[in-house]
């Protein structure tokens, strides 16, 4: 992409923003986002253009990432990306593997920061306030938006240690009772309480896959973050542990913003409201579910959601 | 015809060969497994053969008396100056009233080691009462008489060939039957200093030398060890600096021993003036060579702690601080135990560096404190050696089954350490 091609880009993204901010009352986002999609060209030339179909814009939004760009080293990862996030929703980032969906996510809670060579430019602000502002701590950001990974990862610690870490560490309860409720409304939340309730000091390592991810997110919770970022979290579980992922998901929501990134376009389909479809680093498309997946805008959308590619 | 070969009769066409090479590399593996063995075993069956017998000590009965005119002549005890030699010469002559003439009697009191008259000076000053008292004693042997009892020396030779003489081998056979020499445990091999005499020397001062420099290496080694792993591994900024540390850590683990101990002499005596001949300086030279191993070792176990830990505990906001002590550390202690158990095992060993800093001296008391003149456990088994006294070979292969002992007790205490703390995940 030449650089004039980009300052396209954001000609078209600023033209979009005044359109947005002129039209505010003029009823749902969603319609200002067909308003700007151009008829469906062939995909080499649209990747080209690295212009966003459907609609970035939300609601009452949450998180705003306007023209974000990372680079690794040399590698471009993430060309000029705008989205906006509102909370209470769950929006699901999918694309073939090495689109850029999950190095997005990580910029959402700066854990691209301890990969040297990553540098993000762009903006991206968490409830007006921008996380990679000089005078914003990571570790304060990461409080506020928890994340859950692939592989479970719980700690070599008890069950109830690992629930207690952030509240430990953060010095979220005055003491040991509030500590110990955290732990359990962590962890009832997150579906775990009535198999765990017996052994809390058991290692959290001893416990099954699906058991393993629900701890994690009973960890995640414990912090009680507003942004919950989940980067393919049943990737490693069988369907079983995965419904009751899912199940879990669509709970949160209700007082979370929930950005996950997944494989499985049915679980795309299943647990979010929104979804973003990323293509070589490009944010293509991004539109309600239902739209996404009976009428996608794009050609590379389409092309991936019916098997073409990936 | 080729072509018409099936996989099935091409796979079953190799196998035998397959089967054959399997075999020989199984015979292979075993064979040098085999002579590593036996080197091993060849080794540890010759050092105990010739190290078990400086474990036990000849000691002769002699009945002396405690005489008032010879300890307290002027009325009082005079422990510097009063001839307790002579006490017991008195004894032996009496033990044996028929030996005659200078030169004789001299053959005889060679049959009884110096120690006797120490021992027997220890023994009025601990208690003044035995004052004029008649004793019965066991004291030790001298090294020859000790060798001969031992076997170690031949007496049907010729006179002139033995260090024995006929005289004093007919002696020593009398006391023999007599029930007045006995083989008993050498408790000054594990009390005493290093000495002149082979019966009187014992390695409790390079021991002690020894657990001084390990103490002070270990204090200094492992923080300074750990921290810069810490540091190096989770914060350093990747760049050509820290590329240029690695390299020099790197290369400081394989520099020779001795050239630690010409800087410790250097920087600690010469110019910090640390005094020589210390545990003190001996442990600081040690913690240099330590130092290396400790680092290696210590960034490889960092290194082994999965990442997925390291960016669970980031990702719930821990700082870069809490994660390396609340779960990178914890996981990571008993590979950097282990690192230091190699660091700490090649540090007692080591000799070279010691004699640069004058641990090599002769040193006859226990070093009580870390900047008291000492010896250490290689340093001794390396003087012994070099001792031309026949007692003394056997005294070498003492303190090597001594070296290898503290060395196998380290190494224990560090492996139930290990499985102490090593968690599962």
């Amino acid at each position: 992409m030449t650089i004039v091609q980009m300052m396209e880009a954001k000609v078209t993204d600023r033209q979009a923003q005044s359109s947005r901010a002129g039209s505010s009352d003029e009823g749902p986002a969603i319609d200002k986002g067909v308003k700007r999609t151009p008829a469906l060209p062939a995909s080499g030339q649209f990747v080209e253009t690295g212009m966003t179909v459907g609609d970035v814009r939300c609601q009452d939004p949450y998180v705003i990432a306007e023209n974000v760009d990372v680079f690794y080293g040399a590698n471009h990862a993430i060309k000029n990306v705008t989205l906006e996030i509102s909370k209470q929703e769950v929006i699901a980032l999918i694309g073939p593997s090495g689109c850029g969906k999950s190095t997005f996510l990580r910029c959402l809670n700066r854990m691209n920061d301890s990969i040297e060579s990553a540098r993000v430019s762009g903006s991206i602000t968490l409830g007006g306030q921008d996380i990679y502002g000089k005078d914003l701590d990571p570790v304060a950001l990461r409080a506020r938006v928890g994340m859950v990974f692939q592989k479970p990862n719980p700690f070599p610690k008890s069950i109830y240690d690992n629930v207690a870490y952030g509240p430990r560490i953060h010095g979220l309860a005055a003491d040991r009772a509030e500590l110990d409720d955290i732990v359990h409304s962590s962890l009832e939340r997150a579906g775990l309480l009535n198999e765990v309730k017996d052994r809390l000091d058991e290692p959290g390592t001893g416990l099954s896959g699906g058991q393993q991810q629900r701890l994690c997110i009973a960890r995640t919770i414990a912090v009680n973050p507003e942004v919950i970022l989940m980067d393919e979290p049943c990737s490693a579980l069988d369907p079983i542990a995965t419904a009751r992922i899912e199940d879990l998901m669509d709970e949160l929501s209700q007082d979370y913003a929930i950005v996950i990134v997944t494989h499985s376009m049915q679980q795309a389909a299943r647990v979010s409201k929104r979804v973003a479809y990323f293509h070589l680093g490009l944010l293509i498309e991004v539109d309600e579910t239902d739209r996404i997946f009976t009428n996608p805008q794009h050609k590379l959308t389409e092309d991936y959601i019916t098997g073409r590619i990936g | 015809m080729q072509a018409s070969k099936t996989t099935r009769e091409k796979v079953e066409a190799g196998l035998r060969r397959r089967r054959r090479r399997e075999i020989v590399f199984q015979l292979s593996g075993m064979l040098a497994t085999t002579v590593g063995v036996m080197f091993l075993g060849v080794f540890f069956v010759d050092l105990f053969a010739k190290g078990s017998t400086a474990f036990m000590q000849t000691y002769i009965r002699i009945d002396v008396e405690f005489a008032e005119d010879v300890i307290a002549p002027d009325g009082e005890i005079d422990l510097a100056y009063a001839d307790f030699d002579g006490l017991v010469r008195t004894a032996l002559r009496n033990e044996f009233p028929a030996v005659s003439g200078r030169s004789e009697r001299r053959e005889l009191y060679r049959l009884v080691s110096i120690g006797a008259g120490y021992q027997m000076r220890d023994m009025i000053e601990a208690k003044p009462a035995l004052l004029g008292s008649k004793e019965t004693l066991w004291v030790p042997a001298s090294s020859t008489v000790d060798m001969y009892v031992k076997g170690n020396i031949d007496a049907s030779i010729d006179e002139a060939l033995r260090p024995l003489s006929d005289a004093q081998v007919g002696w020593i056979e009398s006391l023999r039957e007599s029930g007045r020499l006995e083989s008993r445990i050498n408790s000054a091999l594990f009390s005493n200093g290093d000495s002149r005499e082979p019966e009187l020397a014992g390695i409790r001062g390079a021991l002690m030398g020894s657990v001084y420099m390990l103490i002070v290496t270990i204090l200094l080694a492992f923080p300074i060890g750990v921290a810069a792993a810490i540091y190096l591994e989770e914060f350093a900024p990747r760049n050509r600096w820290s590329d240029l540390i690695e390299v020099n850590i790197n290369n400081l683990a394989a520099v020779p021993s001795i050239v630690f101990g010409l800087l410790g002499l250097a920087i600690f005596i010469n110019w910090m003036s640390i005094p020589r001949s210390a545990p003190l300086v001996g442990g600081l030279v040690l913690s240099l060579l330590t130092l290396p191993v400790i680092i290696i070792a210590s960034r490889a176990a960092i290194k082994a702690v999965p990442p997925s830990i390291r960016e669970a505990a980031l990702a719930l906001g821990a700082s870069r601080m809490q994660v390396v002590f609340h779960h990178i550390m914890p996981l990571a202690l008993p590979g950097m135990l282990t690192g230091a158990i190699i660091g700490m095992s090649r540090a007692l060993g080591e000799s070279a560096p010691l004699l640069m800093i004058g641990m090599v001296a002769f040193i006859v008391d226990v070093p009580s404190g870390f900047s008291d003149p000492a010896t250490a456990l290689p340093v001794q088994i390396y003087l012994w050696a070099d001792s031309p006294e026949r007692a003394f070979a056997e005294r070498t292969s003492a303190a090597i089954i001594v070296l290898l002992a503290f060395l196998l007790v380290m190494n224990l205490t560090a492996v139930i350490m290990r499985k102490r703390m090593e968690r599962k995940w």
